[in-house]
This record gives structure tokens, sequence and C-alpha cells, in this order.
């Protein structure tokens, strides 16, 4: 489901809210902009923040032959969201889970997501060091990764 | 798996009080598993006995939550610590439990500090002398070490952290926590159920954003049946020093914590304004009541903790009252 991927680029930063669910939203707008296939994969499972960025909160996710279909955002269908926000039967439903549940949601997010071709995937992950990004990274390990911003404010 | 999440129990579930909860094979894929196998993962009765027993003097107990990063747990937590502790009577301890981001440290102005054994357990590092602190930032050989670890290894530390540090009698036990509702969170209330605990100060920032994630934690509090003693509003607000105008930096688009308390029936403790001053003293590692009294953030600040200080004292009596 990757193999169409060109770039995957990560976004992290070891501290919460300093911007990078912003960020990662504000790429993928200008990726897209500039004419490019742009996906992004919400992998912050415990606050998942791109859906109401990207003002697709309200939508649900489907099955297809080879996984999940991605949310597609805009009226031209430009960006493709994954995000656990799309599986909650309420926006308020705090997901509760230790870190193998979250280890296995990850690997169904990077393997079982029909992406499609994609010029830039765009993962957003949650603060910290923990089971989120040791997943994302070690899934993503055979395909395109291109490398991680970080992202932190002056402090 | 698109379903998974509200999907009703499956057809043989053990039931959720069972000691198979979570852990049958019919658990799988259903969307309650974590929660449940997390209740049937508590501390076994030995290790709630020794628990018990190391928590037996802590008079009051406070978790700082929020779902959101950034919004000023840390902040607040080392504030309530710094606020109740000016009584010098009062013994407080701040734990750190932000296990990956420990900021607790650096805001105390103990970056650097050790850990040192006893024959009683580890030793806080104190503060001021009715003041301890804890965190795993005190373990590490260098303060940019990454701590890269799965859930297992944290819940560890965090159990190491309530059995064997020796925190003597305290009046007031302050756990600040990362953003979230994950293992941290689940082990410390699991822990924590071998004493008790006051209740939840829950940290926001006033936009939509972070309030999403606020009443994710909001819920999580009422699934574990933790108490919530009330909301704190950070960031509420600038006041410019030089024209004295008002400016919403973040500006509350529906309602900020106000309405969210008020659809949810909770207390709003009290709105912080942001002062440049705070992130200042945070890096300094001094104490923001101390450096700037004279600050609105501050008179907000002495507000909320007397707040805390009664909701703690009301239910203290209540259940002395109750025995």
């Amino acid at each position: 489901n990757l193999l169409g991927v060109r770039h995957i680029l990560l976004v992290l930063s070891g501290k919460g809210g300093v911007g990078k669910s912003t960020i990662c939203t504000e790429l993928a707008l200008a990726l897209r902009h500039c004419g490019h296939r742009v996906g992004i994969l919400d992998v912050d499972l415990c606050g998942p923040s791109i859906p109401r960025m990207l003002r697709v909160q309200d939508r649900a996710v489907h099955q297809c032959d080879s996984g999940w279909v991605p949310v597609f955002v805009g009226q031209d269908r430009g960006i493709a969201l994954m995000s656990i926000g799309f599986l909650l039967e309420r926006p308020d439903d705090a997901v509760v889970w230790r870190g193998p549940k979250k280890n296995a949601l990850i690997k169904q997010f990077v393997t079982d997501v029909a992406w499609g071709d994609l010029d830039f995937l765009i993962v957003d992950t949650p603060p910290g060091t923990s089971d989120e990004h040791i997943s994302t990274v070690e899934a993503l390990r055979h395909y395109k990764l291109l490398g991680a911003i970080l992202v932190t404010t002056p402090q | 798996m698109a379903e998974a999440a509200g999907a009703a129990r499956p057809e043989e579930c053990p039931g959720t009080d069972s000691a198979q909860a979570g852990r049958a094979a019919a658990c799988q894929g259903c969307p309650n598993q974590g929660l449940c196998a997390a209740g049937a993962a508590g501390p076994d009765p030995a290790e709630a006995a020794e628990l018990r027993a190391r928590l037996r003097a802590v008079r009051h107990t406070v978790l700082v939550l929020s779902g959101k990063g950034g919004v000023g747990k840390s902040t607040f937590s080392a504030a309530l610590a710094h606020g109740l502790a000016a009584d010098e009577d009062k013994q407080v301890a701040l734990l750190d439990i932000d296990i990956c981001g420990p900021s607790i440290p650096k805001m105390m102005g103990l970056e650097g500090e050790q850990v040192h054994q006893s024959g009683s357990g580890w030793s806080p590092v104190y503060v001021e002398e009715n003041l301890g602190v804890m965190s795993v930032g005190f373990l590490l050989s260098s303060p940019d070490d990454a701590v890269i670890w799965r859930g297992p290894k944290k819940n560890g530390l965090i159990k190491q952290f309530l059995r064997d540090v020796d925190w003597g009698e305290i009046d007031y036990l302050i756990v600040d926590t990362p953003p979230g509702t994950s293992d941290e969170h689940l082990s410390i209330v699991q822990y924590l159920s071998a004493t008790h605990i006051d209740g939840a100060v829950i940290v926001t920032t006033p936009q939509e954003i972070s309030l999403q994630d606020v009443r994710k934690e909001i819920n999580f509090c009422h699934k574990v049946k933790l108490p919530i003693i009330g909301v704190v509003e950070n960031m509420s607000g600038f006041v410019c020093p030089k024209c004295k105008k008002e400016s919403q930096i973040f500006p509350p688009t529906t309602g900020g914590a106000e309405k969210m308390c008020q659809n949810l029936n909770i207390s709003l403790l009290g709105k912080v304004p942001l002062d440049p001053q705070i992130g200042k003293s945070c890096d300094r590692g001094q104490s923001f009541l101390s450096e700037a009294p004279e600050s609105p953030a501050t008179l907000s600040y002495r507000n909320i903790i007397q707040r805390i200080q009664e909701y703690c004292e009301q239910r203290h009596s209540r259940e002395e009252k109750n025995i």
C-alpha cells in the first residue's frame, strides 16, 4: 500500500503543543497547492488533531479490497488523510489504550491503508519518544523514509 | 476495524469485571479490550499492599492531567507545589511521571541533581525543606538523553517511583503527567488505587483543538472513576504591559474552558492569563509566584491553589465523618 508513495516525512517533537499537527496540515496544504499528491497519516492516537484542522472530523472511513480507504479532503480530494479520529463513535471518546494495542493499530495504519500514488506522505506524531514513535519508524523502515522535521518553540 | 471502535461487545464477552476481561480469545479486536485488560492488570494483592504501606502517610493526592500537550501541566504542577509549600507546616511532594519529556527538574531549578539511595529507599530531591521532587530527569546521565521506552518499561518505573521513594509523611502529593490517556495514566490510577486520589486537575488552553483532547481526558477520568477537582484554563488572554490592551492569543472559538465546563457540569477553577514571565521563570528554574508576585497570573494561580486546597480539605473532613 505504500509502494506508490514517493517520499515519507515524519513530523516530530519531544514536546507537546509546539505545533506539530499545525505544521503537518500547513505543509500538506502548501505541497498540494504546488500540485503534489499528498497524504497525512495521523498516528497521535490519544489526541488526533488533524481531522478537525482540515474540517473533516465528521467523516468516516470505509474498507476496500486493499484495506482502508483514507478520507479525501477538499473539493479536489487532493489530500488523503487517515486518523484514529475517524474510527471513534463519538468525538469525545477517549482512546485509553496501552502500548501493545496502539502498536497494533499503527502497524495497520501503515500497511492497510490504500494510499494510492502519492508524492508525499506526512506523518503526524504525538509528543514523546515512546510506543507510537518506535512502532511508526519500525513499520516504515522498508519504505522511502525521507526524514524527520523537528518542531519546537523558543523556550 | 473501521466499525470496531464503536462496536457492541463480542458475543462471548467474559464480562468487564471478570478476571478474563480483555484477555479471553473473544476479546481480540473488541474496542474495550485495552481498557478491560488494563483493569485486569492492576497491581496484584502483594504489590497493592506494598504500595499502600509506602503511601500510607500521604494525606492528599492530586493528579494534574490534560489530553493535550503543551498547555501548562508541568508549569501548573510546579506553581501548585510552590504555592502549597509556602505554608512551612505542610510537607509537599511533586512526582513527575512524564517519562519521555520530564520538565519538572528544570522548572524547579533542580537540573543536574541525582537521586540518592538510602536504607529506606530513593530520596526525593528537595527544593525546600518541605518540598521534595522525583522525576526520571534525575536518573539520566545527560539532560538530552532520550528515554525511548515502550509502555511496560514506563509502567515499571512509575511503580518504582511510588514503591521505592522514601517520601515520608506528606500532606500533598502532586503528580505531573504527560499528555494523553495511555500507559502512564492507567498505571498511576491503578497503582494509586492502593491509597486514594483526591482528584484530578485538568489543564487546557482556550482553543477548540485543546478542548477536543481535554474532553477525552475528562471521559478518561469518568471511565476510571477519578474525581475531577476542576479545570484550569492557561494562556487565557494576554495584557500588553505597554498599552494594557487585552488580546486573545488563543481565541476561544467554541467558548473556551468556561463553555466546556458548563456543558459538562465541571468546575472551572480559574483562568490564567499569558505572562511571558511564566516561561522565563520555568526556563530559569524559579518559582513564578515568587518572581512575579504582582502579576495577574500569580493572582489567578493563588486563587486556583486555594480552591484546590479547600476541595481536598472538604473531602478529608467528609471522609473522616463517614468513618
